[in-house]
């Protein structure tokens, strides 16, 4: 039950995503760490194996493609990678715009915190 | 066609103990779609984690929670002993799992008592929380707290349970073992709560799969997925399988877990009668190195969780993210109440166990 991580091209994702499905893999999570660059990281489960799938993307083009089509379940960590860190995610079946994490500041895991600009 | 109205449930909803909110759009009494919304209490402490020493992050993250919240400690310094290539003695493991598993049982029996609650058999919710009282006593005796237990750490354990203290505890959880047994066949044998869940709410094999149901809610549907398998802590030393019914609505999710709290019990005597005497944690020294990762996967009682960690090489991490079981229950649950009554939502979406504070951490 090793665990795996495959780093791809943005462009090559959603045929990645398609072949995972295919292959009978369920959608674990989707996570964003945010370096020099958004470090987004799919995660995929079958038979207990993790599967990660991991797309760069700059902070100047901060777009990810949406695997809703492939996923449905995705739209959940999808609007949370736009509320939290202010990705663009175009084409999500369901899209909140936004509001679906009704933080009182936009985007707040995209913000240096007092404390981190101090240091 | 019937004309739609959009009734608005939640946040605030007698069967909600904290804010999650749903569009139910209806045709007559019919739910045709469910819109959900959270954020209503978004805690920030992922973030926090940038900023916090991450041994001092074990305290926040076992309060993600007040019911999983050992597990959430347990995930969280799994997946640093990760980063940090630290191996934990046996007794430490052992000692994870029956503290791991007395929070199932609680967490368990505590759901029990609020699905009780949500469809009027009061008495049987009464009895549920009666019992879990006298766990919960256990928990204080052997931790010093009944909600936090702050026992976990990066490295091993806090504390001991001394050999006799482990003998005379099996006595007292065979009592309560029999208490509960009383109360969950009533959940598996009364015919007034088989016709109130029977039939309800269901959710298919393949659409659990396919929507990324964890837990209970996945394995109501016959699917034997349960991360204890993978074997971490002292899992993999104790012999048993994932609870699984097949029908996939409100009954089978609410039969699973009463049988897990057989399990659980179960799972605790196998950890007491196996349990070496080692030491109970190791010392603990550096950081976690710039650019570790560790996915670490538990089994909380609500499903799957996931903890995602990223090193820095300072005593801050870079990342800390928890993808909650209520999180990745949202979509399936979303899908369950399609086709429901309006009466029947708030079984189906107790039937989740949502624990709201959790997926807000």
């Amino acid at each position: 039950m090793a665990d795996t991580l495959l780093t791809i091209d943005r462009s090559e994702l959603l045929a990645k995503v398609k072949e995972l499905k295919a292959a009978g893999n369920r959608l674990v999570q989707i996570s964003c760490t945010l370096a020099e660059e958004f470090e987004i990281t799919y995660s995929f489960d079958k038979d207990l194996a993790l599967t990660n799938v991991r797309v760069m993307v700059t902070k100047a083009d901060p777009v990810v493609p949406s695997i809703t089509d492939i996923y449905l379940c995705a739209f959940a960590y999808e609007n949370e990678l736009q509320d939290l860190f202010g990705l663009t995610v175009p084409d999500m079946k369901l899209n909140f715009n936004g509001n679906f994490y009704m933080t009182a500041i936009k985007t707040p895991f995209n913000i240096a915190t007092k404390k981190q600009e101090a240091q | 066609m019937a004309q739609r109205t959009i009734v608005p449930f939640g946040p605030q909803h007698p069967v909600l103990p904290e804010p999650i909110h749903l569009d139910l759009v209806m045709e007559d009494e019919t739910v045709v779609e469910a819109i959900p919304s959270i954020g209503f209490i978004h805690r920030g402490l992922e973030k926090l984690a940038e900023t916090k020493d991450f041994q001092e992050m074990t305290y926040v993250a076992e309060r993600i929670c007040g019911i999983c919240s050992f597990i959430h400690g347990q995930g969280y310094c799994q997946a640093v002993e990760d980063l940090m290539n630290l191996q934990v003695p046996q007794r430490a493991k052992y000692l994870r799992v029956i503290w791991g598993e007395m929070s199932r049982i609680h967490s368990h029996l505590l759901w029990l008592g609020l699905a009780a609650d949500a469809f009027g058999f009061e008495s049987l919710f009464m009895h549920s929380w009666r019992v879990r009282e006298k766990l919960l006593d256990i928990v204080e005796e052997t931790t010093g707290g009944r909600v936090i237990f702050g026992s976990c750490k990066v490295g091993g354990v806090r504390r001991n349970i001394e050999n006799e203290k482990l003998k005379s505890i099996t006595l007292e959880l065979k009592n309560i073992e029999k208490m509960s047994r009383e109360i969950t066949e009533v959940f598996e044998k009364d015919g007034s709560v088989k016709r109130r869940l029977a039939g309800t709410g269901v959710l298919s094999k393949d659409d659990a799969y396919a929507l990324g149901a964890v837990g209970p809610m996945l394995r109501a549907t016959g699917i034997a997925s349960d991360t204890r398998k993978r074997g971490y802590a002292a899992y993999g030393e104790l012999s048993w399988e994932p609870v699984v019914e097949t029908a996939g609505d409100c009954y089978a999710r609410c039969l699973v877990r009463a049988r897990e709290v057989y399990q659980a019990f179960d799972l605790i005597y196998q950890a007491i009668d196996k349990i070496p005497d080692t030491e109970i944690d190791v010392k603990v020294v550096g950081n976690p190195p710039a650019g570790s990762e560790s996915f670490m996967r538990l089994e909380q009682p609500r499903g799957e969780v996931v903890y995602y960690l990223k090193g820095s090489g300072t005593k801050f991490l870079q990342r800390f993210r928890v993808r909650t079981p209520t999180f990745a229950n949202i979509a399936p649950m979303v899908v369950a109440l399609k086709g429901c009554q309006l009466a029947d939502v708030p079984n189906i979406v107790l039937t989740i166990d949502p624990c709201i504070s959790c997926t807000e951490r």
